[in-house]
């Protein structure tokens, strides 16, 4: 079994009197791709979202690499190198590609010429497009963007917050093959996703979480042939 | 691409050149009261604070409206500060109270001074104030300044303001001295050659990382701070900058107008500087600079003549004093009607767009191709 990179302990997110996440624990395992499936609402982009940085736990423990990274700000974890690409792709419309992706290496400060290489390869239509406005891309590629500007940091964990949404089936497919790839090359990839079929059929390990807890846990493949999660989340047929 | 970049720098260094020397020789030729002196003098003022109040409204996207505070900051420290202590001491300026300062200083430390004020000002205001959001932010700041330009009219403030009375005799524009010698700096070259050094330095700034941290708080606060940009200290750092730079545009037009008082710079003068960073383009530089001597220019050059009586044509009696602003409210209107994104929007001034404008001035053949292209795509 290969060594834990992020440990997540009864994590607790509550947003006013609501609490969205109701004592999560997982674990994501060095080199893995690991996915949280579940509806809208269970809990899931909380999660990730504390995970970052960019709202305080009430409680629980989130450990990286051994060390507690709970309540930590967004500047810190980022220089952990934990990423987040965020719901909605939320690139910076006004700036160009290239300025988009020099954004995303800001708490850098060496180099960026290879790295910068290492994007395009992964994604040559950003090359094309290098001097374009990040708002007139489309939405596939603005989610190329969005992957590529993460990456940026050199993150040994990506967090990725549904990057399907409203997305054509095939362009979801192209940026799930990029995943695998981006994972084969040494990042670990903690992802969400309401497309459970695409994110399981990904995934090494996957959890499925409701209202604000983990129901299910098993390898990706298990879920899938999952007679609850088939019923609640691949139509079952 | 870099021998390019090369010509477009050399360019604009003998633009900047020829500019300084066409200004050195009208400052011989021309009388020194000239209207075109005070158009050039306060449209340079103008365009330091409108570019420094572009940096924070449409670099950083912070909608702050306390320039005006800022300028009253900066103003009041410079005139104090290069006031000579003679002149404190004595009832000439300081009549009813006793000037608590007794010290003064050279004009350029003077200058630095007036920034460094407004800039601290900007700090400690900036730590309750940034944590609000657009409309909110612009409610807070136009407040600040008004509360600055009731305190530095608070007569217990007296002794160090002069309260609500006027503040002169500090070093004003023609009392600057060419270095070494009793000959006076042409007071025109020096405002162009502060407020120059002073957009350059913003410039320089958003054309930085730190800028295009700016440029991405703007465009999404959420992906920005998942990028690991701190946003407060991004906020509080463009603040704090844009306000040092209103400080010292604010000494300037101290320099520029002989005297300053408190009551003079109200939330209106915001409003100008606001209505130039729109016109120019928010988020252009170059946008803002041209806006506002267009600006300075109408309202107080241009359009004079609208004020005469003496050039009403028979039967006509529209003509007369106040009708100028009249038209000059309109001619805004139908500007920002027409060309809701300012000159520039968001683009800035190139040499090659230059080029390009001088090719084809008003788009004309670019529309044609533009359409040619449409036709052979529908028909294909």
């Amino acid at each position: 079994m290969s060594e834990t990179i992020l440990k997540i302990n009864d994590l607790r997110v509550k947003y006013g009197g609501i609490e969205a996440v109701k004592g999560v624990s997982f674990e994501v395992p060095k080199g893995e791709i690991v996915t949280l499936v579940g509806a809208n609402g269970a809990g899931k982009s909380s999660t990730l979202r504390a995970i970052a940085g960019l709202v305080k736990p009430q409680g629980g423990k989130i450990e990286f690499l051994g060390e507690d990274i709970t309540g930590k700000d967004p500047t810190s974890i980022v220089k952990r190198g934990i990423t987040l690409v965020p719901e909605g792709r939320r690139i910076f419309s006004d700036l160009t590609v290239l300025e988009n992706l020099r954004v995303g290496a800001y708490l850098r400060k060496d180099d960026l010429t290879d790295d910068i290489n290492w994007v395009y390869d992964l994604f040559p239509r950003l090359k094309e497009r290098s001097w374009q406005a990040g708002g007139t891309l489309s939405g596939g590629e603005q989610q190329m963007l969005a992957v590529g500007r993460a990456l940026m940091s050199r993150p040994k964990v990506m967090m990725m917050d549904e990057p399907s949404l409203g997305l054509a089936p095939l362009i979801v497919r192209g940026i799930f093959d990029i995943i695998k790839e981006i994972n084969k090359q040494g990042v670990t990839i903690l992802l969400i996703e309401q497309n459970a079929n695409m994110a399981l059929k990904t995934a090494g390990i996957g959890h499925v979480m409701e209202t604000g807890c983990i129901t299910l846990s098993g390898s990706g493949e298990e879920l899938l042939s999952n007679e609850a999660v088939k019923e609640a989340y691949l139509g079952k047929h | 691409m870099e021998a390019a970049k090369k010509k477009e720098v050399l360019f604009t260094v003998l633009a900047i050149a020829a500019l300084l020397i066409v200004l050195i020789v009208l400052e011989q030729v021309l009388p020194t009261t000239h209207i075109l002196f005070t158009v050039l003098r306060k449209g340079a003022i103008y365009a330091l604070v409108a570019v420094s109040m572009n940096l924070l409204n449409g670099f950083t996207g912070l909608f702050s409206l306390g320039q005006a505070g800022f300028m009253l900051i900066g103003a009041y420290t410079y005139a104090i500060f290069t006031m000579p202590t003679a002149v404190k001491l004595s009832d000439s300026v300081y009549k009813y109270y006793d000037c608590a300062i007794h010290f003064d200083m050279p004009l350029i430390p003077a200058l630095l001074c007036a920034g460094i004020a407004a800039a601290i000002f900007a700090a400690l205001i900036g730590l309750p104030v940034l944590r609000l959001k657009s409309d909110y932010l612009a409610i807070a700041t136009l407040g600040f300044a008004e509360i600055m330009r009731a305190i530095f009219q608070w007569d217990t403030l007296g002794p160090v303001t002069n309260g609500a009375n006027v503040l002169r005799k500090y070093i004003d524009l023609t009392s600057i001295k060419l270095p070494f010698s009793d000959k006076p700096f042409p007071p025109t070259l020096f405002v162009f050659l502060v407020a120059g050094i002073c957009i350059a330095v913003i410039m320089l700034l958003i054309n930085s990382s730190y800028g295009r941290a700016f440029k991405a708080i703007r465009d999404d606060e959420i992906a920005a701070e998942a990028m690991g940009i701190n946003l407060f200290k991004h906020k509080e750092m463009s603040f704090v900058i844009s306000s040092f730079f209103a400080g010292i545009g604010g000494a300037l037009l101290a320099m520029f107008q002989y005297t300053v008082q408190a009551a003079q710079f109200k939330s209106a003068m915001t409003y100008e500087i606001l209505l130039i960073v729109v016109i120019g383009g928010i988020g252009s530089v170059t946008g803002s600079c041209i806006s506002s001597f267009l600006f300075i220019a109408c309202s107080e050059w241009w359009l004079r003549f609208l004020d005469e009586a003496k050039y009403n044509l028979p039967g006509m009696n529209i003509l007369r004093s106040g009708f100028r602003k009249v038209v000059f409210s309109v001619i805004i209107m139908v500007i920002v009607l027409f060309f809701s994104k300012g000159i520039m929007g968001d683009r800035e001034l190139s040499w090659k767009r230059i080029g390009a404008f001088f090719k084809d001035p008003f788009g004309l053949k670019r529309k044609k191709k533009l359409a040619a292209e449409a036709e052979v795509s529908g028909n294909g």
